[in-house]
C-alpha cells in the first residue's frame, strides 16, 4: 500500500546537539501510527518538522505526503494539505467560545463580517462527530480538558484533516476521557484519516496502534507491526532505553550519614485548578552525603513537587510536614525555606534561573546579597572576590564576570545558577533537569560538582528524565508518576527496565 | 608597539557599550548649544540659567522616584496629581482656609510641621497604591490611572476650586532662597557669589578625589575597563561644566536652596540604585521578577516600598512647586507625570524594566527642561513645543530600541 505520509533521512541538529539523524517514518492511509520514545528521543522535534514549525531548509531529508514532495515553510502550509498537529498544551482560547475558536482564523466571514449563524450550524456539526454535547456558544474555560482536546479534534476536523498528529493526548485525561478519545480514532480511521499518536501510555498504544515507531537518541531504532505480531511492553521499552552506555560519570565513595531532609505525607493542589491534586501523600528522605534521583516522566508532578516544597513557589492548599535536621522546618515562603537551608535549581534557568540582562557577578549573589554586603550596602570587592572564586571553582568559562548571561552557553548559564545557589549555603539542594541542554563535557562537569557536594555532607535530590544519568549519579531512586512516589530503590538494584515497568504498572492500575 | 594594538580594540568596544551614555550626554550638549545660539546666548545668563533649574527642580525629583518605578517595571500616572493633590494640602495647613468654613474650620500650622506632614502623606499615598499594585497585582498603569483621578479630584476639594495663598516666606525660601554669601566681593563692576564657585569647586574636587579612588581600586584588581583616555577626558569634562556651572551660578545670586536639596537627592539615590541591596533587588526584579523572586526577593515588599519612595518623592515636588508659586492652585501638576515618565525614557531606561540609571533620568529631566526653556525664549508656542517633545522621545526611545536589536 503507498503510504500517505513518507518523511525520509531527516535530521535537525540545534547548536551543539543532534536532534534527529537520519530519522524514517512512514504513515499508511486509515492507520493509526504511534510514536513512542524517552523523553528527548526527539518525537516532538520530528512533529515540528512534519507540521513546518520548523521550515524546510531548517532540516536535511524529504518529506513526502499523498505522493508529493513537500515543502512546508510554515504551520499554515502543512494545514493546507490536512496536516493537523494537536498539541500537549492546548491551543485554543479560554475566554472564546467554542464556535469562536474552532473558526479562529478561518472564520466564515464575507467582506470582514462574520455569519454567525453559518459558524454555528457548523460548530453543531463538528461537535457531534466528535461525540460532544455542548452549546456552541459555551466558553472554552467553562469546559473540562477532556472535552476542550475534542473542541481542539472539532477544529482539526474543521479544517479538513488527512493526517492527525496527537501529542500527548491523554496525559491530563482521566479513564473515560481517554478512552471516549482512542474510540474516536478508531472511527476516524473507519473514515479513512490517520493519525501520528505520541504516547507514554503503552497499555493505550497497545488498544489502538496498527504500527509503533521507536525512537531513541533522535534516531528510529525500531518499527513494528501490531498486526504481524502480538507487541508485548517490554518488547517495547526494550527498544525505548537499550541504548548503549555512552555518558561517563565521575566515581564517588558514598559516606551516607544521618537524614538531613524528611517529606511527610505532602499534598498539594493545581494553583489554578483547585480540585486537580497534583502532588499525593508523598513522603521523601534525604540523609547527608546521599544522592537521591527523582525519575518520572514529564508531567509526573516533580518539578510541581521541588517548587512546592521550595517555599511554596507552586501550587495551594499545601498540606505536610519538613523535617530538617530532625527539626521541623517552616517553609512556608521562599525566603523561610532559604533560611531553613533549602536551596532549588530550576529547571528552566532562562526563565526562573537567571537575570539574563545582567552579568555574571549579580547574578552569583542575589540569592545572598547580605552575604556581600555590609549594613546593606554591597561591597563590590568582596562581591568581585565571590564571583571569580565560584568561577574558579566551576569551571565558568567567560571573559569575566562581568560578561552579560545572555551570551553564556548552556552549561556555563547552568554553572552560574548552581554559583548562586552554593553561594547560598544551603544543607539541602534540589537540583532540577540540572543537565537539561547542555553538552557531554559540562554534564561531566555538573556530575562533578553534584559528588562534591555530597562529599561536603550536604543532601542533594536530583530530578532528571534521563534515566541513564539517574542510575550514574544516585545513591538511591525515587520514581515518580502521576504526583504519587510509585517505587523506591537503591541506584545499583535499578535499571531503566525498572524505572519504566513501576511508571507503567501504576499506569494500567 | 603591542601596547598600541592591545588599547585600540579596547577604547573601540568601550565606546560601543557605554554609547548610550555618552550620546545621552552629547545630546545634552548639543541641545544646550543649539539654544545657546538660537537664543542669542540667553540660555546661558546667570539669571536664565537659575530659572531652569528652578523650574526643573520638581521634575528631577520626581523622577529618581520614577526611575526606581520603572526599573522595577512598573510605571506611576499620578505623580502628577499627587504633587498637585500635596501642595493643595501644603497651602490649606499653612495658611488654614478650610474649603467650606460654615462647616469646619482648619488650623493654622507652622510650615515645618506642615511640610513633615505632607511628605508622611504622599509617602501613605504612594504606600496604599504600591500595596495594591505589589500584593493584589493589579497593573500598576490601572491603580495609579485610578489615583490620578482621585488625587486630581481632591485637590479640586481641599482648595475648594480656588487658589490658595500667599504661603509663609519662610516656606517660600524652599524655592525662592539662596544659599547666603559669606564673602561681599566684586566682579566684572558686578557683586559675585564667591560662596557658589568654593562649593561648585569643593563639590568637584570630591567627586574627582572618589573617581580617582575607584579608577585606583579597579586598577589594583585588574578592572578597570575605561581606557585611560576617556577616564581623563570624563574627568576633564565634569569639572569644566560643575565649575563652568557654578561661576554662572555665581554671577547672579549663588546656589538656590532647592538646588543643594536636589543634589542631595540625587546623590542619594544614585547611591541607592549603585551600592545597597535594595537598589540590586530593584533592579533583578526588573531584570526578571520570576527568578529575583525564586532567590529569595520579597518582590511584594520591595514594590510596596519603592511605590512609597514615589510618593513621598511627588509630596516633595508638590511642595517645591507650591513654594515657588507661591500660592496652590488648582491646576498645579497637570501633566507633570508626562515629564517625569519622559525624562526616565529619554534617560535610557527600559519599558520592560530592570535598565536605567539615576544619571540617565536626571540628564532626560534636563534635556527636556533645556527644550522647555529653550523653545520658550526663542518664542515659539506651546502647541509646537508639545509636538517637538513628543518627537524627541519618540526619537530615543526609538534609537534605543533599533541599536539593542542591531547588537
Amino acid at each position: 500500500m503507498q503510504p500517505i505520509l513518507e518523511m525520509r533521512g531527516i535530521t535537525k541538529t540545534f547548536p551543539g546537539v543532534n536532534a534527529l539523524s537520519d530519522v524514517n517514518l512512514d504513515v499508511r492511509p486509515a492507520e493509526i501510527h504511534a510514536v513512542v520514545g524517552e523523553n528527548g528521543a526527539g518525537k516532538s522535534t520530528l512533529m515540528k518538522v512534519l507540521s513546518g514549525v520548523y521550515p524546510f531548509g531548517t532540516y536535511t531529508g524529504d518529506i513526502y505526503f499523498e505522493g508529493g514532495e513537500r515543502k512546508f515553510g510554515k504551520i499554515a502550509d502543512s494545514e493546507k494539505t490536512g496536516i493537523i498537529i494537536i498539541h500537549q498544551e492546548l491551543a485554543l482560547v479560554p475566554l472564546l467560545s467554542i464556535a469562536e475558536n474552532i473558526f479562529l482564523g478561518h472564520e466564515t466571514a464575507k467582506h470582514g463580517v462574520i455569519n454567525w449563524f453559518e459558524a454555528i450550524t457548523r460548530t453543531k456539526d463538528l461537535l457531534k462527530k466528535v461525540g460532544l454535547n455542548e452549546h456552541p456558544n459555551t466558553l472554552i474555560t467553562n469546559l473540562g480538558t477532556g472535552k476542550q482536546q475534542l473542541v481542539e479534534i472539532a477544529k482539526a476536523l474543521n479544517k479538513k484533516v488527512k493526517l492527525l498528529i496527537l501529542d500527548e493526548p491523554t496525559s491530563s485525561l482521566n479513564e473515560t476521557d481517554s478512552n471516549a478519545l482512542l474510540e474516536l480514532l478508531k472511527g476516524f480511521r473507519a473514515q479513512g484519516i490517520s493519525s501520528i499518536l505520541i504516547s507514554h501510555k503503552l497499555n493505550e498504544i497497545s488498544k489502538v496502534a496498527d504500527r509503533i515507531t521507536v525512537l531513541r537518541d533522535g534516531k528510529t531504532v525500531d518499527t513494528l507491526d501490531c498486526h504481524a505480531e502480538k507487541i508485548s511492553e517490554d518488547r517495547i521499552i526494550k527498544a525505548m532505553v537499550g541504548r548503549e552506555i555512552t555518558d561517563r560519570f565521575p566515581p564517588r565513595e558514598a559516606k551516607i550519614g544521618a537524614p538531613i531532609f524528611e517529606v511527610i505525607n505532602w499534598n498539594c493542589f493545581h494553583p489554578q485548578h483547585a480540585e486537580r491534586q497534583m502532588i499525593k501523600n508523598i513522603d521523601l528522605t534525604v540523609r547527608a552525603g546521599e544522592v537521591v534521583g527523582i525519575a518520572g516522566l514529564m508531567g509526573s508532578g516533580r518539578t510541581e513537587l521541588a517548587m512546592s516544597l521550595f517555599g511554596r513557589a507552586y501550587g495551594q492548599k499545601i498540606s505536610g510536614d519538613v523535617l530538617i535536621h530532625s527539626k521541623p522546618a517552616d517553609v512556608s515562603t521562599i525566603p523561610k525555606a532559604m533560611d531553613a537551608g533549602l536551596a532549588y535549581v530550576t529547571e528552566d534557568r532562562k526563565t526562573y534561573g537567571l537575570v539574563l540582562i545582567d552579568h555574571i557577578k549579580h547574578n552569583i549573589s542575589l540569592a545572598n546579597l547580605d552575604g556581600v554586603a555590609k549594613y546593606s550596602v554591597v561591597d563590590d570587592l568582596v562581591e568581585l572576590a565571590i564571583a571569580n572564586k565560584y568561577r574558579r571553582d566551576l569551571g565558568i568559562r567567560c571573559s569575566s564576570v562581568f560578561q552579560t548571561t545572555v551570551n553564556l552557553s548552556g552549561g556555563n548559564q547552568q554553572k552560574v545558577v548552581l554559583s548562586k545557589w552554593l553561594f547560598s549555603g544551603p544543607d539541602v539542594l534540589i537540583l532540577d533537569e540540572p543537565t537539561r541542554g547542555i553538552d557531554v563535557g559540562a554534564k561531566y562537569e555538573i556530575y562533578g560538582i553534584i559528588n562534591s557536594l555530597a562529599e561536603a555532607g550536604k543532601a542533594v535530590i536530583v530530578i532528571s528524565s534521563e534515566m541513564q544519568e539517574l542510575l550514574g549519579i544516585s545513591d538511591r531512586i525515587y520514581v515518580m508518576n502521576e504526583g504519587k512516589f510509585v517505587a523506591e530503590m537503591p541506584a545499583k538494584d535499578a535499571s531503566q527496565e525498572k524505572i519504566m515497568r513501576a511508571i507503567m504498572k501504576s499506569w494500567d492500575k | 608597539m603591542t601596547d598600541i594594538t592591545q588599547v585600540k580594540p579596547d577604547f573601540m568596544r568601550f565606546v560601543r557599550n557605554n554609547i548610550r551614555d555618552y550620546a545621552l550626554l552629547i545630546s545634552l550638549l548639543a541641545i544646550m548649544i543649539f539654544f545657546q545660539f538660537n537664543t542669542h546666548g540667553t540660555l546661558f545668563k546667570p539669571v536664565n540659567m537659575t530659572n531652569l533649574l528652578l523650574q526643573n527642580s520638581y521634575i528631577v525629583v520626581m523622577a529618581l522616584g520614577m526611575l526606581l518605578v520603572i526599573v522595577a517595571g512598573h510605571i506611576d500616572l499620578s505623580v502628577g496629581s499627587v504633587s498637585g493633590f500635596i501642595g493643595a494640602v501644603a497651602a490649606v495647613l499653612m495658611t488654614g482656609t478650610s474649603p467650606n468654613p460654615d462647616l469646619f474650620t482648619i488650623p493654622k500650622f507652622d510650615f515645618v510641621t506642615a511640610s513633615i506632614l505632607c511628605l508622611a502623606l504622599g509617602g501613605a499615598i504612594g504606600a496604599v497604591q504600591g500595596y495594591f499594585v505589589a500584593y493584589y497585582k493589579i497593573p500598576a498603569f490601572i491603580v495609579t490611572l485610578a489615583g490620578m483621578l482621585i488625587f486630581k479630584g481632591l485637590a479640586l476639594a481641599v482648595l475648594g476650586g480656588a487658589s490658595v495663598g500667599p504661603l509663609p516666606p519662610t516656606f517660600q525660601l524652599l524655592s525662592t532662597g539662596f544659599l547666603t554669601d559669606i564673602f561681599n566681593i566684586q566682579m566684572f563692576g558686578a557683586p559675585f557669589n564667591l560662596l557658589a564657585l568654593l562649593i561648585g569647586v569643593l563639590i568637584t574636587s570630591l567627586l574627582i578625589f572618589f573617581n580617582f579612588k575607584e579608577r585606583r581600586s579597579q586598577l589594583a584588581h585588574g578592572l578597570a575597563e575605561e581606557p585611560e583616555a576617556i577616564f581623563y577626558g570624563r574627568n576633564l569634562l565634569i569639572a569644566a561644566a560643575l565649575i563652568g556651572f557654578s561661576f554662572i551660578m555665581g554671577q547672579y545670586k549663588g546656589l538656590p536652596n532647592v538646588l543643594i536639596v536636589m543634589f542631595a537627592l540625587i546623590a542619594l539615590f544614585v547611591f541607592i540604585t549603585t551600592r545597597t541591596t535594595f537598589g540590586r533587588r530593584i533592579y533583578a526584579m526588573g531584570g526578571n521578577e520570576k527568578a529575583a523572586k525564586l532567590s529569595g526577593v520579597n518582590t511584594e515588599r520591595l514594590t510596596f516600598w519603592i511605590f512609597t519612595i514615589m510618593g513621598a518623592l511627588a509630596a516633595l515636588g508638590g511642595l517645591i512647586f507650591a513654594a515657588r508659586l507661591n500660592v496652590a492652585t488648582p491646576k498645579a501638576g497637570a501633566g507633570f507625570e508626562l515629564e517625569v515618565i519622559a525624562a526616565c525614557f529619554i534617560g535610557g531606561a527600559a519599558v520592560t524594566g530592570g535598565v536605567g540609571k539615576i544619571v540617565g533620568a536626571v540628564i532626560g529631566a534636563f534635556i527636556i527642561g533645556v527644550m522647555n526653556n529653550g523653545m520658550s525664549i526663542m518664542g515659539i508656542g506651546i502647541d509646537w513645543q508639545f509636538v517637538i517633545k513628543g518627537f524627541v522621545l519618540m526619537l530615543a526611545v526609538f534609537l534605543d530600541v533599533y541599536y539593542k536589536n542591531k547588537r
